[in-house]
């Protein structure tokens, strides 16, 4: 019981620093501590193969590009030109929004964490096994898993499109 | 505290330090082996046969004094050698490196020669790899030079172009095994054919262990696809502006990663601890012996071959290895199928 209080609490703290950092950087790099500790919650709720594909391809690969582009593009550190004491409310356009959406999402959290509930019968913890994802992935899933491979090739195909040099006429 | 928990402690405790160890062995190795492959001698003054050549390589590296260019990033700096070397030693967590034993019967159970037993072993070596990345790629940003940034660049590029075929080359594996753990594919590898050719998966997928062995040695940035870190191209790289301990944390982390890809190719292809003429529970030995073979081929790679240049080095990882896995993945999956291995 103790670990899922720590790793939930590093999860929340990681994911509310990403966006409290002046530095880009340190926003990817506290990301990926907080995959990490979704990672070890996944551990403890008995799925070991989803707990290592998150951190294959999630911590792994897509945060390393992230990396990359936030390097590359050399993105600059938060440099904000507001009146700190105005209230998040009140500031000008972005900050407002923003101020609305994230009192929105406490009140939302609240309304969720309040109605406890049934979590519902789970299928068998036989679902968690490797062999079992598996089956279950080329048999009952097999449409949505083969049309996110073609999503990706679309994605990947758009991308080259995109960064490619024009052809001078 | 169990006598079993006493022993897990101790494993543990014991593979963390053989590691460290074999860090310096390959340390007087590599040198001694370049040396000789150079017919010329090699350390040869300090201790019997220049054998404590590490020590005074560890010693002079402790009191070097520890450097930070003024512009770099002080907690990144101070990170990525601490990831690199994390990264390296959590690898080798999953490696079985041994039969069961009971010590000659002083546990009541046995003990497997693993520190964590996971079912899911390969993946895991698999994730601990991508996290050794971070360390790269941090420590060629936060040293805020141009050589470090290209080096760490390029570094991180090549190694996750190269865990492409890696994880192909494992998944063809798996076919054959059934299995992702690999305690359960050593396993499987018992017993001969015809009575004198061990069941290896290595002859069932020589291909495999060649994809597996270059991807390896792309993986843990040795030569030849060590550009990121040539001297002569790059200064060196990623840690040109690393001195003393943090250097030696990086060097640490290569040698040890090298060991984890000789360990874990070990495992899959080679037969893990098994062989002919020792009981089951000095396997290590056969272990210890395999693994020695597979470094030795690492060394002699270095010092024979010459280096890629970074872009020949992407385009064989993307243009010739990535096919041929996916290859090496389609014919086996056709041979599992038709022998109903």
């Amino acid at each position: 019981m103790i670990s899922f209080y720590m790793f939930a609490f590093i999860a929340v703290v990681a994911s509310l620093l990403v966006i409290a950092q002046r530095n880009p950087i340190y926003s990817v790099l506290l990301l990926i501590a907080s995959f990490g500790a979704l990672s070890a919650l996944y551990v403890l709720l008995d799925a070991p193969f989803v707990a290592v594909i998150q951190i294959i391809v999630y911590a792994g690969a897509i945060m390393v590009l992230f990396l990359f582009v936030v390097m590359l593009l050399n993105a600059p550190h938060e440099d904000t030109e507001y009146d700190e004491r105005v209230h998040p409310l009140l500031r000008p356009g972005p900050m407002r929004f923003g101020a609305g959406l994230a009192v929105a999402l406490v009140v939302e959290l609240w309304w969720a964490l309040g109605r406890g509930g049934e979590s519902g019968s789970f299928a068998g913890g036989s679902v968690t096994s490797v062999a079992a994802i598996g089956r279950s992935l080329f048999t009952d899933y097999a449409f949505p898993f083969e049309v996110t491979s073609i999503l990706i090739l679309v994605a990947m195909v758009g991308a080259v499109l995109l960064a490619r040099r024009e052809e001078p006429r | 505290m169990t006598p079993l928990l006493v022993a897990q402690i101790v494993l543990t405790l014991f593979v963390f330090v053989m590691l460290l160890n074999s860090a310096a062995v390959m340390v007087y190795v590599e040198r001694k082996v370049a040396a000789l492959l150079q017919q010329r001698l090699g350390p040869y003054l300090v201790g019997p046969k220049g054998m404590l050549q590490p020590l005074a390589d560890i010693i002079k590296l402790l009191f070097k004094e520890e450097l930070r260019p003024r512009a770099a990033d002080p907690l990144l700096f101070a990170l990525a050698p601490i990831i690199s070397a994390t990264a390296a030693f959590a690898a080798f967590a999953v490696v079985p490196f041994g039969a069961e034993t009971t010590f000659f019967g002083l546990l009541d159970e046995p003990l497997r020669l693993q520190v964590a037993d996971v079912n899911v072993a390969v993946l895991v070596i698999f994730a601990v790899a991508s996290m050794g990345v971070y360390g790269i790629v941090l420590a060629g940003w936060s040293s805020n030079s141009k050589y470090s940034l290209l080096g760490g660049l390029r570094s991180s590029a090549q190694m996750i172009s190269y865990e492409l075929s890696y994880g192909l080359t494992l998944a063809a594996v798996l076919l054959i095994g059934n299995s992702l753990s690999l305690t359960d594919l050593v396993n499987r590898q018992a017993g001969t054919w015809l009575g004198f050719i061990p069941r290896w998966y290595v002859f069932l997928q020589p291909l495999g262990f060649l994809i597996f062995m270059t991807a390896g040695i792309a993986e843990t940035n040795r030569a030849p696809f060590d550009f990121p870190e040539a001297e002569q191209e790059l200064v060196a790289g990623y840690h040109t502006e690393y001195s003393s301990m943090s250097f030696a944390m990086f060097f640490l982390a290569e040698y040890v990663n090298m060991v984890t890809v000789s360990a874990v190719a070990t495992d899959l292809f080679l037969g893990g601890w098994r062989g002919p003429f020792l009981p089951e529970s000095l396997g290590w030995i056969w272990f210890l012996i395999k693994v020695g073979a597979l470094l030795f081929f690492y060394v002699w790679m270095r010092w024979t071959l010459p280096r890629y240049r970074y872009d020949q080095l992407m385009s064989f990882g993307w243009k010739v290895l990535l096919p041929a896995s996916v290859i090496n993945l389609l014919v086996t999956a056709a041979g599992v199928l038709y022998f109903e291995l």
